[in-house]
């Protein structure tokens, strides 16, 4: 049987829903509207996994579901070398959300991460501490400065309300996904210029750890065919070399 | 013997032999007070450390080195001159999968003596190579003071050297910062901009909500910083040269010497540091150090040991690249200068990793 996992609730369930059912796959939630489960028509050997969005990634990097449907954000945040665990067999086109960083908008001094750079060592001069970026993205945000050679910053946990972080003085910047840019603006926030770090969209995902048996095989296949689309194992250095 | 068991015989012998140069013994804590170390630490050990929660100690974190430890127990009890060996396991988070382990043991000499810096420098160094002689490991050198004093020399703003100094360790956005001061790379449109508005005398902050901890005062100060900035001339281009000749100088040591000096001729400012290599050199060979076959990296340790301030080395296996340095130190004054609230003491030390050690004897 193979396992696919889809988000439990929301917008991102219901646009799941649809990705697949105008490709032929039929999905709906099984009993009642809260209850976690789904059922899967239209295919054989296919079983449904509703799961949270959040916990997809770490499902599929322990091989408890064979594909999976979650932000492309996530997976990159949440694993380790994420293209060495998982595939990204096809770009659902929905779910779109930039991963970027933003700062008071009374920073008239400050627009790219060159600036930011210049006032995080500024900032510690005056404050005796680094300047803190609120975010729940660590790994991704930390990569990407590092990279860029930012320093004197320290990043601090927010899983939530991240944009009030600077207003409450928790923070002086944040790292998060926006789409529209709305709640930033509200919060009296702007976006640096040059720090996209990334263009986030739901993606489905093929787990190189789950259990490629024949009967998920067959279950791939049929999957495959139906909504058209390329699916297939690639080799990796998983236990389940194909 | 487990590997464990055969990284610890490892380690005691290390570290029996270090103590048997008459270093003393020093023991450091597993569980840290997370605060001050975070601060200090660059970003690379900084983010790797894990860090918990005590319900009276507050924030702790696990022992990601022991240089900082072991300074801190000497300013509180030591007095110079004075030379420790330690021995123990750090911990530092891995974000790749792969071998790299979380968890290893460290032995490692720090010397705190200001008699004759160089000749510390030298004799950590010596010790290391006599330690590791049985592997034949390639050794690679640096000076971060022969970087520091290229900086210094230049024809800028101190604000500028400042900047460039602060980011030495960052060869990408020294890179960014060198071009931007060179004149090679325009201002971003967003500065061009910016400075117009500034040149105009327009109210930048009219209709602005003010928010966080940042003031309108340090916004003002930057502001102020930014315009001094755009009037200053750009780095001439030959100082610019001369520098990046200086970063990718790659040679053995007496040869990389010769090239420093018929440089430091154009560059006063860099006199000082040349001789003090000089003289370092000469202090590894009357150590025995085979200096002729020595390399020299100008640019070597720029990008993962930010405490350092002057001399580095590391040990490498030759043969596999890809393993992490066998054992690795430095000189680091200023960290001790931080620490020590203005209080500094010249520091020299290195750390060896019995793992790895054992791993090239074939033991594990």
């Amino acid at each position: 049987m193979l396992k696919i996992g889809v988000p439990s609730k929301g917008r991102l369930m219901e646009k799941t829903f649809d990705w697949f059912g105008a490709r032929g796959v039929t999905m709906r939630q099984s009993g009642a509207e809260r209850e976690y489960a789904g059922i899967v028509e239209g295919v054989d050997d296919v079983e449904l996994v509703m799961l949270s969005a959040g916990e997809i990634p770490r499902e599929l990097s322990a091989g408890r579901i064979h594909l999976g449907v979650t932000g492309s954000d996530l997976v990159r945040e949440k694993l380790a070398d994420w293209n060495r665990q998982v595939t990204e067999a096809a770009l659902l086109g929905f779910g779109h959300a930039d991963l970027i960083i933003a700062v008071p908008t009374a920073w008239v001094d400050v627009d790219t991460l060159d600036d930011l750079d210049a006032v995080a060592a500024q900032f510690r001069r005056h404050h005796g501490h680094r300047l803190r970026i609120a975010t729940k993205y660590h790994r991704l945000v930390r990569e990407f400065l590092t990279d860029r050679g930012v320093a004197d910053y320290s990043l601090v946990d927010s899983q939530g309300a991240t944009e009030g972080t600077v207003k409450n003085l928790t923070a002086e910047a944040v790292a998060d996904i926006t789409s529209s840019g709305e709640t930033l603006r509200a919060n009296h926030l702007k976006i640096l210029s040059d720090a996209l770090i990334h263009s986030s969209q739901a993606v489905l995902f093929l787990s190189h750890q789950a259990d490629w048996g024949p009967s998920a095989r067959r279950g791939l296949a049929g999957l495959a065919a139906t909504l058209g689309l390329p699916l297939q194992l690639v080799p990796t250095d998983g236990p389940h070399q194909v | 013997m487990t590997p464990k068991t055969a990284i610890r015989a490892e380690a005691e012998a290390l570290y029996a032999a270090i103590a048997a140069t008459g270093a003393v013994p020093v023991e450091a804590d597993l569980l840290l007070p997370a605060e001050t170390l975070l601060d200090l630490y660059g970003e690379d050990i900084r983010a790797r450390a894990y860090v918990t929660h005590d319900p009276v100690r507050g924030e702790m974190m696990l022992r990601p080195d022991f240089t900082v430890p072991v300074v801190q127990a000497h300013m509180a009890h030591g007095a110079e001159p004075a030379r420790y060996c330690y021995m123990g396991e750090v911990f530092r988070q891995q974000y790749h999968l792969g071998p790299r382990q979380s968890e290893y043991v460290q032995v490692g000499y720090e010397v705190f003596d200001g008699t004759d810096p160089l000749a510390a420098d030298a004799e950590v160094f010596a010790l290391f190579a006599d330690l590791l002689a049985p592997l034949g490991l390639r050794a690679a050198t640096g000076d971060i003071g022969i970087l520091r004093a290229m900086v210094q020399g230049l024809t800028t703003t101190e604000r500028r050297k400042a900047a460039l100094l602060r980011h030495l360790w960052r060869p990408k956005r020294f890179r960014a910062l060198l071009d931007r001061f060179g004149g090679r790379a325009p201002l971003p449109e967003s500065r061009v901009t910016l400075l117009a508005a500034l040149g105009r005398g327009d109210d930048l902050a009219a209709c602005i909500t003010h928010t966080g901890l940042r003031s309108e005062g340090e916004i003002a100060e930057r502001l102020l910083t930014l315009r001094e900035d755009a009037a200053a001339a750009p780095i001439p281009a030959a100082e610019v040269v001369q520098l990046e000749q200086v970063l990718g100088l790659s040679d053995k040591c007496p040869a990389a010497l010769a090239r420093l000096s018929a440089i430091a001729a154009d560059v006063p400012a860099l006199g000082p540091a040349v001789q003090r290599l000089e003289r370092r050199l000469a202090a590894l060979a009357a150590k025995g150090v085979d200096v002729a076959g020595l390399d020299f990296e100008a640019s070597y340790g720029r990008t993962t040991m930010e405490y350092y301030d002057g001399f580095v080395f590391g040990f490498y296996a030759a043969q596999q690249p890809d393993l992490p340095p066998i054992a690795s130190g430095g000189r680091y004054d200023a960290l001790t200068a931080v620490l020590g609230q203005g209080r500094s003491i010249p520091a020299v030390g290195g750390v060896i990793r019995p793992g790895m050690v054992a791993r090239l004897k074939g033991v594990l």
